[in-house]
C-alpha cells in the first residue's frame, strides 16, 4: 500500500462537539429548583424549566460527571411502540419531540430513524405482537406486523430459517423508532440549560433531604447546604436512597444491567432489533460498532457492573439471530444501575412532601422518554401538577392497583 | 518495495521454515514463529492501513496487544475482522489486509467449533513473564493447584525480547527449567495462547485461548477453535507485565515510529531489524538499551534524544562507544517522510538549538504503564506513581496481588522476586506452606541509573514549536490542524484533548467522549493516560488528585463466537419432546414451541392446510373421538399431612374439601391477585394431591409452592416433587371416547354411574396400568388416560387401533384451543396477561368465599379491583359468520375508522423511507378491550371470538368493532359458552 | 460471576442459584385487616439499600432449598448466609 485512503467514510467518525459547553459553577446558597441527578432527565427537567416555563434559577447537581450514569451507559434505543394507552402516550410524546430535538438543541444528537423490529418467536408472541401493533396505530403510533420474509427485507442479517431453535414468526415494526447518541442528547440538554442560567453542578453529592412542615427547603450536599423552593428527584438507580432522605419509600428495586460494543465494523445491520424471547437488543452504533444490550441481573445491585454469564448468555443469544455477527468481537462490557418498578413503568410526579418531585422506577426504558420526561416533570414541577401523560403514573397506583403492566404484551421494556 | 530487515541470526524463529502469506495484495515470505507484524517488518513493510478520520498512513508501532495502528482483517483461512498484526502468528498460507478503521463482517457461516472448561485451582497465574512464572512455580512447590495462562505461543513474557542472560545463561533456559518444573508436577496447568480478559469476583477469571488459529490451513476440525476457561482460583497474581507509553510529539503517527520495547522484541525474538537508520526518543534509561543493542546488531543508531538533562552515565557512555549521539534535555519536535518516515527534527528543551536527523525508524519510549487492568476489575484501587507516570496497584487486596511490571517493578530480578513472593503468598493465603524457595537468579541486564521523566507531550503549538517553523506535514490523506496524535486510531490530538478541557470539560470520562480517545479497538491502552496527563497539565491539577478511568472487561476483543460457545441452534435453549414425540413426526404432525416444548400443532392429511386439518380435527372430536398427547401438561406430586392446608392458600378455590378420588378445577393468583395458572387437582389420598399446571408455567408452579412452603410456611409438613416427565398423559375425546376405553379397559366401569364427571380411578388400560380421568376441556365426553411414559407409545398406539372403526383422529394444539373456546374456557396467558382476576374471567365461582384467606385474595378488594368497568372475558360473533377476527385485534365503539394515523411503510417497499413517515395528529381511538382468541368453528359453523372487554359482561348483545387493517369488522358482544350451553354432552 | 456458599451444598456457581429478594418479609397474618395501604406495601414495597441487605435465595439447580444472605449491594460480597428459620446475623 503506498497510497492513503481517501479520508473520513462516512460514519468513521462523529461531528464535533461544540468549542464551549457549559460553565462550572460553585454551587449558591439558594435556588428555586434543586433538580438532584445530572443525567438525561435530570438535564432535560432543567432544560424545560428554563425554556418552557421560564424558571431559570436552577441547579442540577450531579455527584459525579454530568450524564455519567445510564446515560451514559444505555444502548440509545428510541421507540414508542408500547402496549397501554398511558405508556404510548408518554413515550409517543417523547418521540415526537426527539424528531426535532436536533434543530430545537441545535446540537447534532444523531437521531437516526432507522426502525425497530420487536420480534416474535412464539405463537402467544405473535398474539401480543399484533395486539400492540393494534393499539399503537389506534393511539396515532406507526406500527405494523411483519411476517418473516418482511423481516428479511427490513433487516436481511437476521436469521429467519425455520430451522433454529425459536424461529422469527414475525415482528412489529415501527420504522420512526430509531436511535441518538447519548452523549452528544445529554450535552445538548446541558449545553442549552447553561446558556439559560442553568448552574450544572458536578462532583456534588446529595447527603441529605431538608423538609419543614411537610415542605421542602433544601438539600444538603458534599458542597454545602442548598436551600432550594423545589426538589426534584432524577436520579435512576439511586432514587431509594435519595427518597428515604425524605422519608418516602419507593416500590423499586435497583439491578445491574450490562451491555456491551463490538469493534467498529462496515455497515451490516441498518435497524434496530429487540427480541424477548431470545433475548437481543441490538443496533449497529453511528461510528460501526454493534451496541447490544443484555440482561438484567438477577440480584440487587449498585456496583455498575453484573456478572459474566449474562453476557456469555447474551453471545449466544445474539448469533442465533445474527450468525454473520459470529466473528464479531467484544470490546467492551459496562453496566449500569436500573431502578425496576413492579408494573416495568416509571412512577413521577409529586409527593407527599410538597415541593419534593419524583422522577424513576424507568427500569431499562429511561433513555427513550428523555425529552418526553424531561417536558413532563418540568411541568409537573412548574405547576406542582402532573403533566397529563404523566398522570397515570402515580406513586398511588401501588395501593389502588391501576398498574400500567408493561410487562405482558411489550415484554423488553428497553 | 520490500527488503529484507531479517538479521543473520537470532530470533525464536525457524530459519528452515518458509510461510508465504499475503498482506494487502502482496505475495510475502516468513517464517515459523513470527507474528504477522514481525514478518512484515522482515520485508520492510511498516505501514499496516491509513487512519480512520485523516486518511494518515500508519505503521507497526508495538509487540503486542497494545498496538494501536496495526489492524488488520484476515480473509483466509479464516476470515476474522479487526485483529493487531503484533498478536496474528503467522502461518503458510495467511491473507490479510490493513484495515481503515472499520472490521468487515462476513456472509459465510461460522463452521468451528467454540467451547469452554472450568478449572478449579488454588492460586491462578495470569502472565508467564518472569515474575509469573517465579509465582507459579513457588506457589507450585508449595503442593498448591495452579493454572498459568500466557497470551503468547510461549513462556517467557518480556524476556522473550531481551538478550539478558540469567545465572550465565542464557533467560530462556532458566524459562525452559521452570516450564519444565511446571510441566512436572501434578496439578498445574500452564496454558500457552491464553488471554486472560477478565477478572471477577471470587477468584473467577475468564481466559481465552486461541487453539488453532495458529494452524491457519491445517486446523483440525474436531478440536474446539477458541476456548473460554472459566476459571475459579482462592488466589489471583497478576502478573500482566507493562505497556510501553508513547511520547506525544508533532507528526507522531508515521509509519517508522515505534515503541522502543517493541523494536528490542522484534530484534531478540523475530531476527528482524526494524529499520536500517534508527533514532531513539526516550524519558526513560529502558530505551538506551534498545539503542545499544539495536547498534551491537549492526543497525546505524545515530542519535538518543533524552528529554531528560541528565544522561545515564554508564548507558551514555555505552552510546557514545557505538556511535550514538546523545542529545540530553531535547526532544522530538516533528517529522517527516511520505508513507514511511525519512526525517526527525529535534530541539532543546530550553529552546536554543534545533537539528534535523535522518532516520527511517524513530524509537520511543515515555516509560511504561503496568497492565493493571485486571487488578482494577476486580476493584483494586490504582494509585498515581509520580515517578513511574503510571498507575500501579494501589491496596492490596484480600485475594488477589500483583506481582513484576505490573506492580511497577521493571528490573529482572526484581520481578523475578516479587513473583516468587507473591507465589508464595497466595499459596499461603491458599492454606499451603511454603515449598523450595525459588532461587532468584543473577540477571546481567543493565541496571536503572538515572530516573525516569514523565513527558505526556512535547510542549508547544501544534503549528510550532519554539519558534521553530513547523508545518504539517501529511501528504497523503487530510492535514489535520494539529497533527500531535495522542490517539492514532482515533486520529484524536492534543488539540482535540484543549478543545474538551476548553469547552468545560474536567472529567477524564468526558474528554474521552468528547475526543473519543481511549475508545477504539486497543481500548486506550497507549492512549488513556497520555490524554488523562495532558488534561491534568491543562487544568493545572495533579494526576495523583485525579480518578483515573475505570477498566472493565475485556481486556483484549474476544469473539462474539467463542462467548457463545457451545449454547448454540439446538444447544441454545433444551428442547423437551414427549415420549410420544416419534410417532407426532412419523404421522406428520406440525409443531409449535410452548416454553421448551415441541407440541403437535395439528395434524395435516395430504393436501391439507391448517385451517382444513382443524376443522376436520375438531368434527372429530365432538362427532366421533379424537384423542390428543396432553403430556406436557405439568404434573406436580404434593404430599403431606397438610397438603390440603397449603393447597388451600395457593388456590383460588377450596381444595381441602375435595374428596379422595375426586378432582376440581384449580385457579392460581399472584399475590397482586392475578391470575398466573390453572389445572385441575386430584386427590389420591387424604394427604396426597397431584395437580397440574399449564404446560408453560409447570418450572414456575413448582418454584411458587416451594418458594411459599419453605419461606413463608416451613412448618407446614408437605413435599412437592415434579412429575411431569413421569407420565404421558392422553385425552381421549368424543361421544365415541366410552367405547374406546370400554374395549381397552375392559376391567373398569366407565359408566357415567360408575365413572363420574371429575373423578378419577386407577385400571389398567391396553394391559398398562393406568390412571383415568374424568375431566374434559371440551364440553365433551372424555377421558384422560395416564401412564408411565415408558408405557405412553404403547397406550397411544393401542387408542388408535381401539379407535380405528369410529375414526379416532388425533389432534394438535390448536384444535385443542378451538374446543375449549368453544366452550368459554379461558387459557391462561392467551386470554389473560398478568392483569386478569378469576372474577374478570367470570370464574368468581372459583373463589373460594369460605377460606379465612388465599394467596391474591386480599388484593381483590383493591379499589381498581372493584370498579365496575373492569375488562371481562366475552365472546364475540362478527357480524360476517366469514370473517376472522386477528387474535390481537382492539375493539372499539366507533363504527367509522379513522385515516390510518400513520402512513407506515409496506413491508415490501424498499428500506430507507424511514425519514419519509409523517405522523397525522389523531386524537387517540379509545379501545375497549381486545381479541385473545379466534377461531372458525366446525361446530358452530361460523367464526367466533373471546375477548377481554370493559364492563364486557354489561355488553352481551352490543355491536361494536374491531380494526382489520383498513376496515373494520362489526361483532356482537356474546357470552362466552357458545357451543352446548346446557352441557348436555359432557357425560356423553 | 460470584460463589454462592448454599448453606447445604457449600459453594456453588451463581448461575445454580435463583434471586428471591428481601428477606424477613412475612406474609401477613390478617390480610383482610390491613389498609390499602398496608397491603399495597407487603405486595410491592421492598427495601433497596445501598449496602449489606438482607435478602433471600434459592439454590435452584441444586438442592432446590430457599435460604437467607447478607450481602453488600456495594461489593457483592456475601457476608453471611443463613437458613430461612434463623435471625439475620450480625455482619460488620
Amino acid at each position: 500500500m503506498t497510497t492513503g485512503n481517501p479520508p473520513a467514510r462516512p460514519g468513521a467518525d462523529l461531528p464535533d462537539h461544540p468549542s464551549f459547553l457549559w460553565r462550572n459553577p460553585d454551587p449558591a446558597t439558594s435556588y428555586d429548583v434543586v433538580v438532584v441527578g445530572g443525567g438525561g432527565h435530570g438535564l432535560a427537567t432543567a432544560y424545560y424549566l428554563a425554556m418552557v416555563h421560564g424558571i431559570t434559577n436552577v441547579a442540577v447537581l450531579e455527584k459525579g460527571w454530568l450524564a455519567g450514569g445510564n446515560m451514559a451507559r444505555n444502548t440509545t434505543i428510541i421507540r414508542s411502540n408500547y402496549l397501554w394507552d398511558e405508556s404510548s402516550g408518554i413515550y409517543e410524546h417523547a418521540l415526537k419531540l426527539w424528531e426535532g430535538l436536533e434543530d430545537e438543541l441545535g446540537y447534532p444528537i444523531l437521531f437516526d430513524q432507522r426502525g425497530v423490529l420487536n420480534l416474535a418467536h412464539s405463537l402467544q408472541d405473535v398474539r401480543d405482537s399484533v395486539r400492540r401493533v393494534n393499539a399503537n396505530r389506534l393511539n396515532g403510533i406507526d406500527a405494523e406486523w411483519l411476517d418473516a420474509d418482511g423481516v428479511k427485507e427490513v433487516c436481511p442479517i437476521i436469521n429467519v430459517s425455520p430451522d433454529v431453535r425459536y424461529p422469527v414468526l414475525g415482528a412489529t415494526y415501527q420504522p420512526r423508532a430509531g436511535i441518538a447518541k447519548h452523549d452528544y442528547v445529554a450535552w445538548g440538554f446541558a449545553s442549552v440549560a447553561d446558556r439559560l442560567g442553568v448552574d450544572l453542578i458536578q462532583n456534588c453529592e446529595v447527603t441529605g433531604i431538608e423538609t419543614a412542615g411537610g415542605r421542602v427547603t433544601g438539600v444538603n450536599t458534599t458542597r454545602g447546604r442548598i436551600a432550594a423552593g423545589k426538589v426534584a428527584l432524577c436520579a435512576s438507580g439511586h432514587s431509594s436512597e435519595l427518597a428515604a432522605m425524605a422519608g418516602i419509600e419507593l416500590p423499586v428495586q435497583s439491578h445491574p444491567l450490562q451491555a456491551l460494543v463490538s469493534e467498529l465494523l462496515e455497515p451490516v445491520h441498518p435497524t434496530v432489533v429487540m427480541s424477548n424471547a431470545v433475548h437481543v437488543y441490538v443496533s449497529q452504533a453511528h461510528k460501526g460498532e454493534l451496541v447490544m444490550g443484555a440482561g438484567i441481573d438477577s440480584y440487587n445491585g449498585y456496583g455498575q457492573r453484573g456478572s459474566f454469564h449474562i453476557i456469555e448468555r447474551q453471545m449466544s443469544a445474539s448469533l442465533e439471530l445474527f450468525p454473520i455477527f459470529a466473528r464479531a468481537h467484544v470490546l467492551r462490557t459496562w453496566a449500569g444501575i436500573v431502578d425496576v418498578s413492579p408494573d416495568a413503568s416509571p412512577i413521577i410526579g409529586l409527593t407527599p412532601v410538597d415541593g419534593l418531585y419524583l422522577n424513576c422506577g424507568w427500569g431499562t426504558g429511561g433513555f427513550k422518554a428523555t425529552p418526553g420526561v424531561g417536558d413532563c416533570f418540568a411541568h409537573t414541577i412548574a405547576n406542582d401538577k402532573p403533566h397529563p401523560y404523566n398522570e397515570p403514573f402515580t406513586l398511588e397506583r401501588f395501593t389502588t392497583g391501576a398498574l400500567v403492566d408493561e410487562h405482558g404484551a411489550a415484554a423488553v421494556a428497553h | 518495495m520490500t527488503a529484507d530487515f531479517r538479521l543473520p541470526r537470532g530470533g525464536r524463529i525457524d530459519r528452515d521454515s518458509a510461510l508465504r502469506f499475503t498482506f494487502n495484495g502482496l505475495s510475502l515470505t516468513g517464517r515459523q514463529g513470527d507474528t504477522l507484524a514481525s514478518a512484515l517488518l522482515a520485508n520492510g513493510v511498516h505501514q499496516v492501513t491509513t487512519s480512520i478520520k485523516y486518511g494518515r498512513p500508519r505503521g507497526i508501532m508495538a509487540a503486542g496487544v497494545e498496538e494501536p495502528n496495526a489492524l488488520v482483517q484476515v480473509a483466509e483461512p479464516f476470515a476474522e475482522p479487526m485483529l493487531t498484526a503484533t498478536t496474528v502468528e503467522l502461518y503458510d498460507g495467511l491473507v490479510a489486509d490493513g484495515l481503515v478503521g472499520h472490521g468487515r463482517l462476513t456472509d459465510e457461516p461460522d463452521p468451528a467449533r467454540y467451547d469452554s472448561k472450568h478449572a478449579h485451582c488454588d492460586v491462578v497465574v495470569v502472565g508467564a513473564g518472569p515474575a509469573g512464572l517465579a509465582a507459579a512455580l513457588t506457589a507450585a512447590r508449595s503442593g498448591a493447584r495452579v493454572v498459568l495462562v500466557d497470551d503468547q505461543n510461549e513462556a517467557g513474557g518480556s524476556l522473550l525480547g531481551t538478550d539478558d542472560y540469567l545465572d550465565d545463561r542464557p533467560s530462556d533456559a532458566w524459562v525452559r527449567d521452570v516450564v519444565a518444573e511446571l510441566d512436572a508436577t501434578p496439578d498445574v496447568l500452564l496454558l500457552n495462547r491464553t488471554a486472560a480478559f477478565g477478572a471477577y469476583q471470587d477468584g473467577f477469571v475468564l481466559a481465552l485461548q486461541r487453539r488453532t488459529d495458529h494452524l491457519g490451513f491445517d486446523a483440525p476440525r474436531h478440536i474446539a477453535r477458541h476456548r473460554i476457561w472459566r476459571i475459579r482460583a482462592k488466589q489471583t497474581v497478576i502478573a500482566t507485565g507493562a505497556h510501553e507509553r508513547p511520547i506525544v510529539f508533532g507528526d507522531n503517527d508515521r509509519p517508522g515510529i515505534m515503541l522502543a520495547g517493541a523494536a528490542r522484541t522484534y530484534l531478540h525474538r523475530y531476527g528482524v531489524q526494524v529499520g536500517r537508520r534508527v533514532g531513539v526518543f526516550t524519558t526513560n534509561d529502558s530505551a538506551y538499551v534498545a539503542a545499544i543493542e539495536l547498534a551491537e546488531a549492526g543497525v546505524d543508531v545515530p542519535v538518543l534524544i533524552d528529554a531528560r538533562h541528565d544522561v545515564p552515565p554508564k548507558l551514555g557512555a555505552e552510546c557514545a562507544a557505538r556511535g550514538i549521539d546523545v542529545y540530553a534535555g531535547h526532544v522530538v519536535t516533528g517529522t517527516e517522510g511520505r508513507d514511511h518516515l525519512t526525517d526527525v527534527h529535534i530541539g532543546s528543551l530550553t529552546g536554543w538549538h534545533a537539528d534535523t536527523v535522518v532516520c527511517d525508524t524513530l524509537l520511543v519510549s515515555g516509560g511504561w504503564n503496568p497492565a493493571v487492568h485486571l487488578f482494577s476489575q476486580l476493584g483494586g484501587a490504582l494509585r498515581y506513581a509520580p515517578g513511574l507516570g503510571a498507575y500501579v496497584p494501589g491496596e492490596r487486596l484480600p485475594t488477589a496481588r500483583a506481582a513484576g511490571s505490573a506492580a511497577g517493578a521493571f528490573e529482572v530480578t526484581t520481578c523475578i522476586e516479587q513473583g516468587a513472593g507473591a507465589g508464595r503468598d497466595a499459596a499461603r493465603a491458599a492454606g499451603f506452606s511454603p515449598g523450595v524457595e525459588v532461587a532468584v537468579p543473577v540477571a546481567d541486564a543493565r541496571a536503572e541509573e538515572t530516573p525516569s521523566a514523565v513527558l505526556w507531550s512535547v510542549p508547544g503549538e501544534p503549528n510550532g514549536v519554539f519558534g521553530a517553523e513547523y508545518v504539517p506535514n501529511a501528504p497523503f490523506g487530510s492535514v489535520p490542524d494539529d497533527a500531535r496524535f495522542v490517539d492514532l486510531q482515533r486520529d484524536a490530538t492534543v488539540s482535540d484533548v484543549l478543545r474538551a478541557t476548553g469547552a468545560g470539560l474536567s472529567s477524564l470520562e468526558h474528554v474521552k467522549r468528547y475526543t473519543t480517545i481511549g475508545t477504539a479497538h486497543d481500548q486506550g491502552k497507549t492512549s488513556g493516560l497520555l490524554a488523562a496527563g495532558i488534561v491534568a497539565d491543562a487544568l493545572g491539577e495533579d494526576l495523583a488528585d485525579r480518578r483515573p478511568t475505570t477498566f472493565r472487561p475485556p481486556y483484549t476483543s474476544v469473539p462474539f463466537a467463542a462467548l457463545g460457545g457451545r449454547d448454540r441452534g439446538e444447544l441454545y435453549d433444551p428442547v423437551r419432546v414427549t415420549a410420544l414425540h416419534d410417532w407426532h413426526v412419523a404421522h406428520g404432525a406440525e409443531f409449535e414451541d410452548v416454553g421448551q416444548w415441541k407440541r403437535s400443532r395439528h395434524y395435516p392429511r395430504q393436501g391439507e392446510d391448517m385451517h382444513a386439518a382443524v376443522l376436520r380435527e375438531c368434527r372429530a372430536a365432538r362427532e366421533g373421538v379424537a384423542l390428543m398427547d396432553a403430556s406436557t401438561l405439568g404434573k406436580i406430586d404434593v404430599q403431606g399431612p397438610d397438603a390440603a392446608e397449603l393447597l388451600d392458600m395457593l388456590y383460588t378455590n377450596m381444595m381441602s374439601t375435595l374428596k379422595v378420588g375426586r378432582i376440581r378445577y384449580g385457579v392460581m393468583c399472584g399475590i397482586d391477585g392475578m391470575v398466573i395458572d390453572d389445572g385441575t387437582v386430584i386427590r389420591l389420598t387424604e394427604d396426597r394431591f397431584l395437580l397440574t399446571t399449564t404446560t408453560g408455567n409447570a418450572a414456575m408452579v413448582l418454584d411458587w409452592v416451594e418458594e411459599w412452603l419453605q419461606t413463608e410456611w416451613p412448618h407446614l409438613r408437605v413435599f412437592a416433587t415434579s412429575v411431569t416427565e413421569h407420565w404421558v398423559t392422553v385425552p381421549l375425546v368424543g361421544p365415541r371416547s366410552r367405547e374406546v376405553l370400554a374395549t381397552l379397559a375392559p376391567d373398569l366401569d366407565v359408566s357415567n354411574d360408575a365413572f363420574g364427571f371429575m373423578t378419577w380411578q386407577d385400571g389398567t388400560v391396553a394391559g398398562i396400568p393406568a390412571r383415568v380421568c374424568r375431566i374434559s376441556f371440551s364440553g365433551e365426553l372424555a377421558y384422560e388416560i395416564n401412564v408411565n411414559a415408558w408405557h405412553g407409545l404403547a397406550l397411544w398406539e393401542a387408542l388408535i387401533e381401539a379407535g380405528e372403526p369410529y375414526g379416532i383422529t388425533p389432534y394438535g394444539t390448536e384444535t385443542m384451543h378451538v374446543l375449549r373456546a368453544e366452550k368459554g374456557y379461558p387459557i391462561v396467558g392467551q386470554d389473560t396477561d398478568g392483569t386478569v382476576t378469576p372474577q374478570d374471567l367470570g370464574m368468581s365461582w372459583a373463589v373460594s368465599k369460605k377460606k379465612a384467606d388465599f394467596i391474591g385474595k386480599r388484593s381483590f378488594a383493591r379499589p381498581e379491583n372493584l370498579r365496575p368497568d373492569r375488562k371481562h372475558l366475552v365472546g364475540l360473533l362478527p357480524a360476517d359468520p366469514t370473517v376472522l377476527l386477528p387474535e390481537g385485534g382492539q375493539i372499539i365503539e366507533s363504527d367509522h375508522l379513522p385515516e390510518p394515523p400513520v402512513q407506515c411503510l409496506s413491508p415490501h417497499s424498499p428500506a430507507g423511507l424511514n425519514r419519509a413517515h409523517r405522523v397525522v395528529a389523531q386524537p387517540p381511538v379509545r379501545m375497549l378491550g381486545h381479541v385473545t382468541s379466534s377461531y372458525d368453528s366446525a361446530a358452530l359453523g361460523r367464526t367466533f371470538a373471546l375477548a377481554v372487554l370493559r364492563s364486557g359482561r354489561e355488553r352481551i348483545g352490543e355491536k361494536l368493532y374491531v380494526p382489520i387493517g383498513d376496515q373494520l369488522a362489526a361483532v356482537t358482544v356474546t357470552e362466552t359458552v357458545l357451543y352446548d350451553k346446557e352441557g348436555a354432552r359432557r357425560d356423553g | 460471576m460470584q460463589l454462592i456458599p448454599c448453606p447445604w451444598c457449600g459453594p456453588r456457581e451463581e448461575v445454580e442459584f435463583h434471586y428471591g429478594g428481601q428477606a424477613h418479609v412475612a406474609y401477613p397474618a390478617e390480610s383482610a385487616a390491613l389498609s390499602d395501604e398496608e397491603w399495597a406495601k407487603f405486595v410491592f414495597f421492598r427495601d433497596n439499600p445501598r449496602g449489606p441487605f438482607a435478602e433471600r435465595w434459592s439454590h435452584a439447580a441444586g438442592c432446590r432449598r430457599w435460604f437467607n444472605a447478607v450481602r453488600d449491594t456495594r461489593s457483592y460480597e456475601l457476608l453471611a448466609v443463613y437458613r430461612p428459620d434463623q435471625e439475620r446475623p450480625v455482619t460488620t
